[in-house]
């Protein structure tokens, strides 16, 4: 049997590439992605320890959140969506008419 | 996590929720038609009012239900109060403004209610999972709201930092809540607090690892300082009715649950409150600073709110009932003056071509001599005078400190108020004595907006005069807590 400590060690290493991601990345649509695998990196530690435990709530959060991630990935889309309608690109580095 | 002493269904505790939602779902569904659009606004408040009603009523009692999930306590009950209210002077100002800058659609209001709804969703859990729901119920809309002028590229640009920020926080938020679950096995704060010492080993090390993930999550939502860059860039691109709302709701919101987690579920680890310290420091010292060299007052508004986020801060470091009974006083105070500062930042706006820059200001003084004196009085309640109720705030907040021992954060603390005072009696300086280069077009006044102005000056001055009763109030907002 795969010991439970395998998959948190998988669950937090997605979780360090998606923060990586989101630090460096320069592209939204790659950025958008790195906080999904955020997500899904918390999802996959819950479904770890619901089952290392024998207490099956964790399971039912899952759900709860793939729901939220996904109208998250709905409204960050379209913000993208109105942001390249009016500067024609999605490098991050060009949102500075604000001092970021 | 299944407390099956309270497993009733009973909706009434969800009274205010489903109010407010339900109108939002109203105007969802009518905004369409032309002539029921127009209705919306009146619809959203409606709904609001209602919820106000029945979360004074939820007043006193103390119950849960739907399996541990939802908890009704005063705590809650109040919070909820204080929400509405911030909701129904944001529709307020918010109406004449959005309309001007032909941005007023019924979705906004939808949206306002929805993000009310979550906040009262985060304020009235001890569940961490709903705490997680709630607190996404309410970013959501706001994301929208922040980037709702689609033609402004700076509103864009608020809108996909916020939405980035706000993103990346809850993910480590919700990180944090898989671990503590991993760690006790519940997401029921009483049940954490009860099982605590049965977590060993191991298992202690998820627990701390979580509740560092939760405090990255929250000190993202609050503006907390190594995690505030967003807030000057959100709060300076949204439109500023929308700002006011951030300033304060969202705050209020990330205060309640912090509240709630650090002060009472998660107590007993007894670094915290030298995490905290740290924070509040680094968080009331930096925004005061920066806020110094703002030429935009809406970006110096919010370095000062981040400052404000740092003095509520000092009651989590202190900690106990009479800290948390101050915090939640100054949150009451800080929402009053800071939403009247933006309503007269939101009528110098109405004017065209007015991004609320220093430079703006000069003849403010004399063109409006009433409508600048209540934007001074408002910077003297922000900068903490008496006999505004800014001063009770720092007063109350400083002294709990004081006795529980944080002599040297209290002495930071009213270092800091001595610094904002600059920047804050900046604004009275230059919309009175400066000379205008170009003659100050004088402000249009709506009835709405005239309203939330002598809401706020009136409660400024007025708790300002008897801060007592206010007091008891949240004293009584925290006994019997969880």
């Amino acid at each position: 049997m795969v010991p439970i400590s395998a998959y948190l060690i998988v669950g937090v290493a997605l979780f360090a590439i998606g923060t990586v991601g989101v630090l460096v990345s320069r592209n939204m649509i790659v950025l958008l992605m790195s906080v999904e695998l955020m997500l899904n990196a918390a999802n996959l530690c819950l479904i770890t320890f619901s089952r290392s435990q024998n207490i099956m709530d964790g399971h039912a959060f899952v759900f709860l959140v793939l729901t939220i991630a996904a109208a998250e990935a709905a409204v960050g889309l379209a913000m993208v969506i109105t942001l390249y309608r009016n500067r024609e690109t999605i490098n991050i580095d060009r949102f500075n008419l604000l001092k970021w | 996590m299944i407390d099956y002493t309270s497993a009733s269904i009973d909706f009434s505790l969800l009274g205010p929720e489903i109010a407010v939602l339900a109108a939002a779902f109203l105007i969802l569904i009518t905004g369409y038609v032309k002539s029921l659009g127009k209705l919306s606004p009146a619809v959203a408040l409606i709904g609001l009012v209602t919820a106000l009603f029945l979360s004074l009523n939820q007043w006193g009692d103390q119950s849960s239900g739907f399996f541990g999930m939802v908890t009704c306590d005063n705590f809650g009950s109040s919070f909820k109060i204080i929400f509405i209210i911030i909701a129904i002077l944001t529709l307020l100002m918010a109406h004449r403004y959005l309309s001007q800058k032909s941005l007023n659609r019924p979705e906004f209001y939808a949206l306002l209610n929805i993000s009310v709804m979550g906040m009262m969703v985060m304020a009235n859990s001890t569940d961490l999972v709903v705490m997680f729901l709630g607190l996404e119920i309410m970013s959501l809309p706001l994301y929208v709201m922040a980037g709702m002028a689609r033609r402004s590229p700076e509103s864009n640009e608020a809108g996909i930092k916020y939405f980035v920020m706000g993103a990346f926080a809850s993910a480590f938020l919700l990180m944090g809540i898989a671990f503590v679950y991993g760690a006790s096995g519940t997401t029921d704060l009483r049940r954490l607090v009860t099982d605590y010492h049965y977590i060993a080993g191991n298992f202690k090390l998820y627990l701390y690892s979580g509740v560092a993930m939760i405090l990255i999550g929250f000190g993202f939502k609050v503006g907390a300082v190594p995690f505030h860059s967003w807030i000057p860039d959100v709060y300076q691109g949204a439109p500023t009715p929308v700002t006011a709302f951030f300033s304060v709701g969202p705050k209020a919101a990330g205060f309640a649950v912090m509240l709630r987690l650090f002060a009472f579920g998660f107590s007993y680890i007894g670094l915290l409150s030298d995490v905290f310290w740290v924070l509040a420091v680094l968080t009331m010292t930096i925004g005061n600073i920066v806020a110094l060299k703002q030429d935009n007052i809406k970006r110096m508004l919010a370095y000062s709110s981040i400052a404000h986020a740092g003095y509520i801060l000092v009651a989590l470091a202190v900690g106990g009932n009479s800290a948390v009974s101050t915090a939640m006083f100054y949150l009451v105070a800080y929402s009053l003056f800071n939403t009247g500062a933006f309503a007269v930042l939101i009528l110098l706006e109405t004017r065209t071509g007015c991004k609320s820059n220093f430079s703006e200001l000069p003849g403010f003084g004399k063109a409006h001599p009433y409508l600048s004196s209540i934007l001074a009085l408002f910077m003297f309640a922000l900068s903490g005078f008496p006999p505004t109720v800014g001063f009770f705030g720092k007063f109350y907040l400083f002294s709990a400190a004081v006795k529980s021992g944080f002599i040297w954060l209290a002495v930071i603390g009213v270092m800091n108020s001595f610094v904002s005072v600059y920047y804050y009696l900046r604004v009275v300086k230059v919309s009175f004595f400066d000379k205008p280069e170009v003659s100050f077009v004088p402000v249009s006044f709506s009835p709405a907006i005239i309203l939330v102005l002598l809401i706020t000056v009136v409660g400024t001055l007025w708790l300002g005069l008897f801060p007592q009763q206010l007091l008891e109030i949240s004293q009584a907002a925290i006994f019997a807590f969880l």
